[in-house]
């Protein structure tokens, strides 16, 4: 059969038979649900989509029935996006379970990916979570109550979930295939996703590779932002309250505003700085990267002209959260894991 | 000791698990609603520049990041006692109205709406949203998807993203908007006045002709006199950006009213063993544990609550739909109790959302280059407070004197509230269970029904986008072995 037949005979097959409809899983373990709803804001593409994938289970938008994800057969699920990071016993619970009943599990956002936010709680041990939250002088609770844990009632035993002593990456609990950067992903760059994942399991394009990060590029949201880049070097670093003017064209680093634009990945469009705030990192690293802030340092110091020993004090006087800058979404995941 | 362990498990983060225990003779002993979750952002904020809290906060609630970013602006305001020029503050209360707007419309179509569009008695399988498109048309459909579309878009014109705005700094907002984008949002918040009002009509007519809506809204089951609490103007009208809150006692009597910024002299917050969330009371009344009445200092908040203690609305078509609502419910004007009512009361909200955003749209202040002023005391302390959707949303920062946070205190909105939905579930469950009782689906929708009213978003992030919650009910025996499960997947 020439090259040319087998096309029109595939072409004839996809026009008869009934696209195969492939079995979608999202679900969140410690999230804000930011990702879910970055979903559901496909709004009519979504109804679109469930055509081609059926939800099999989906806490934020329909029925969830973990006792029948359980019941699944191993691998049954195609798919699954699985946001939020590891905080309880039970969000890593729930990260062997999916891993065992999909073919591809993919880390959605932020916090599955690296951590995110949540993920500075790392620099911090169990007990100093407990008594920022429970604390006396700011509560009724003279006695110090901790909750967690077992409790008895004079009516009968009472559990709650046990923190574990850091919050974990998904990659940290179970392998992982593929990643979705961004704090939430932007819901166009989903869409991409969802269509490109179609297209692989239809067998019309490749999947692709192993580990690959989906749904954003491979160059910086420097590249993609529209701000204009002028002078090369910054004396010093300015908070966004002390600027009187903040140029709205010129590069917000330039002006001295902590923007994480040079390591951050591309793939949002640079809205934050297009609206005027300092890109805060939500993409994560770019490819072969393994460390954010180290990236980002380096960069910073390319940029720095500092000398003499009071210029140095007068440029770190500008960087007066370290931890939270450089690693603002990616403790969790940095070489430090967490900075105690 | 039976125990039944309702454990909805589509709500895996941040989500309510309910234990009735029963004694030896069948009856209800003891109900705990329980809150399993703790990220630690009080902890981990610690440390952080003051103007990256807007930033971080937003991620306490990717459902309502829109209100962790105004109220840790405001905060971050009061730090530097910096008062954002009036272009600023309109930028801000514009995005907070659309917000309003999205987040409403959500709630009532998408996570009520199949409990009061279809009622507790259609078919489970008809029981989501789909089933609600299908009574009331495709075409509505579409317009709730509309809906939501041209909220996130206000808020992506405003606030730089349509998840996690970016644009709330210390002084004001990091961005103005054009002449093109103020036409644009006027256009859209057109549009929502047109669904606020079509939703209100809609709700008349279910309330008119179907009676399970009138038992939800005026019934005993969920009915609870407590005080209540929100924000007012300064004409005593419903507000959700900024005023003072005040308090009123069950029998409507103003029990005062104060300053966000005093709120420790007002609110104190209950530890308990068995829960990871707290429980705030008014200190003035004292905590009685989770009891009703005036003795008690459980208040409720969020549409019921801001209903109850304002004098009226703040714009002409939601002030209408008000006097409706009282005159229905209330005609003496003392607060309504039923939390069914609570529904109403979140369109009513709906549209001064959306009269609002209009408003400020035609505002000729709006595109003012003029929206951000530059703080020139030195960071102390400072309480932003915001009503959020769910309740009075309160950030308090104590800060060093380079506006690093050395203190963080978070009184989320749900958690205002999270002493009223501990009752409701405890009324439900004593309501529909004595001895011999059959336990039958019919606790879990009556439940389910009870707590959806409040909108609660425990964690702050936690919601079913269906209307169908998902739950699993086992009653074991003294030895932990199921006895019977009953489900309602």
């Amino acid at each position: 059969m020439t090259a040319e037949a087998a096309t029109a005979t595939t072409a004839a097959t996809a026009a008869t038979m009934t696209p195969t409809r492939y079995k979608l899983a999202m679900y969140w373990a410690s999230a804000c649900g930011g990702c879910d709803v970055a979903v559901l804001n496909l709004g009519m593409k979504l109804i679109e989509f469930t055509e081609r994938w059926e939800p099999v289970f989906w806490p934020a938008a329909m029925d969830g029935k973990r006792s029948q994800v359980r019941a699944m057969e191993d691998g049954e699920i195609d798919v699954c996006l699985f946001d939020g990071g590891i905080r309880t016993d039970e969000d890593a619970e729930m990260a062997h379970l999916l891993r065992a009943k999909s073919k591809v599990l993919v880390a959605f956002g932020s916090c599955a990916s690296e951590g995110c936010i949540p993920g500075l709680a790392n620099q911090r041990s169990i007990e100093a979570i407990y008594a920022a939250a429970y604390d006396p002088e700011l509560n009724d609770n003279p006695e110090g109550i901790h909750p967690g844990g077992h409790w008895t009632s004079p009516w009968g035993e009472l559990e709650l979930p046990r923190l574990e002593t850091r919050l974990r990456t998904l990659g940290q609990v179970v392998k992982v295939d593929y990643s979705v950067p961004g704090c939430p992903p932007e819901t166009e760059r989903i869409a991409e996703v969802l269509t490109t994942v179609t297209a692989a399991l239809d067998g019309l394009v490749p999947l692709p590779p192993p580990g690959s990060v989906l749904g954003a590029g491979t160059s910086t949201v420097c590249d993609e932002c529209k701000r204009e880049r002028g002078i090369k070097h910054i004396t010093e670093f300015r908070r966004i309250q002390t600027l009187a003017e903040v140029d709205p064209t010129l590069c917000l680093l330039e002006q001295g505003l902590l923007c994480c634009g040079p390591a951050a990945r591309d793939g949002c469009g640079a809205k934050c700085p297009a609206a005027g705030a300092p890109c805060i990192g939500c993409y994560g690293a770019t490819d072969g990267v393994r460390d954010f802030g180290a990236r980002l340092l380096s960069a910073y110091a390319s940029v720095v002209e500092a000398s003499e020993p009071e210029d140095i004090e007068r440029v770190l006087a500008g960087l007066p959260d370290t931890v939270g800058q450089f690693y603002r979404f990616s403790l969790a995941a940095s070489l430090l894991h967490g900075g105690r | 000791m039976t125990r039944l362990t309702i454990d909805p498990v589509t709500r895996l983060e941040g989500h309510g698990k309910i234990e009735i225990l029963l004694d030896e003779a069948g009856d209800v002993a003891h109900t705990y609603f329980q809150i399993p979750e703790l990220r630690g952002f009080e902890a981990f904020c610690v440390g952080r520049p003051v103007e990256d809290m807007p930033a971080l906060t937003n991620r306490i609630c990717g459902v309502c990041p829109e209100a962790h970013h105004m109220a840790a602006a405001k905060a971050a305001d009061a730090v530097y006692k910096v008062t954002p020029p009036p272009a600023g503050r309109k930028l801000r209360e514009l995005l907070y109205n659309a917000f309003y707007v999205t987040d409403h419309a959500t709630h009532f179509y998408v996570l009520s709406g199949p409990d009061l569009i279809m009622g507790p008695d259609a078919p489970a399988a008809e029981r989501n949203i789909l089933g609600v498109v299908k009574k009331v048309g495709a075409e509505v459909g579409k317009q709730v998807i509309d809906l939501r579309h041209a909220g996130h878009r206000v808020i992506e014109i405003i606030g730089g993203r349509r998840i996690h705005p970016c644009t709330g700094v210390p002084g004001g907002m990091t961005k103005a908007i054009s002449e093109a984008e103020r036409q644009e949002i006027e256009a859209l918040g057109q549009q929502m006045i047109d669904f606020a009002g079509f939703s209100l009509d809609l709700f008349d007519k279910m309330f008119a002709e179907d009676g399970s809506i009138e038992e939800l809204v005026r019934g005993d089951l969920y009915r609870h006199e407590t005080y209540y609490a929100g924000l007012v103007d300064a004409n005593d009208k419903v507000t959700f950006y900024d005023g003072r809150i005040k308090v009123v006692a069950p029998d409507g009597e103003v029990f005062g009213s104060y300053e966000p910024k005093d709120y420790r002299d007002w609110i104190a917050e209950k530890v308990e063993p068995w829960t990871f969330l707290k429980f705030p009371y008014l200190k003035g009344v004292g905590w009685k544990g989770l009891v009703d009445g005036k003795d008690s200092g459980i208040y409720t908040v969020a549409p019921l609550g801001r209903l109850n203690v304002a004098s009226g609305m703040a714009t002409p078509r939601a002030q209408a739909a008000y006097e409706k609502y009282f005159a229905t419910l209330s005609p003496d004007g003392t607060p309504v109790h039923g939390r069914g009512a609570t529904h109403w009361a979140r369109l009513i909200e709906l549209m001064q959302g959306a009269e609002t955003v209009l408003e400020l749209a035609r505002d000729p202040e709006i595109t003012s280059p003029h929206v951000r002023a530059v703080p020139t005391e030195v960071p102390t302390e400072g309480v932003g407070t915001v009503e959020a959707p769910r309740g009075t949303l309160t950030h308090h920062y104590w800060t060093d004197e380079n506006g690093i946070v050395t203190r963080v205190n978070l009184i989320v909105g749900t958690t205002n509230n999270y002493g009223p939905i501990a009752m409701s579930v405890d009324k439900a469950a004593r309501s529909l269970i004595s001895k011999g009782t059959v336990v039958t689906e019919g606790l879990l929708d009556r439940i389910e029904m009870g707590f959806r009213a409040y909108d609660p978003c425990f964690g702050c992030a936690t919601h079913t986008m269906p209307g169908q919650m998902p739950m699993i009910v086992t009653i074991r025996d003294q030895d932990g072995n199921p006895l019977r499960e009953l489900r309602r997947d």
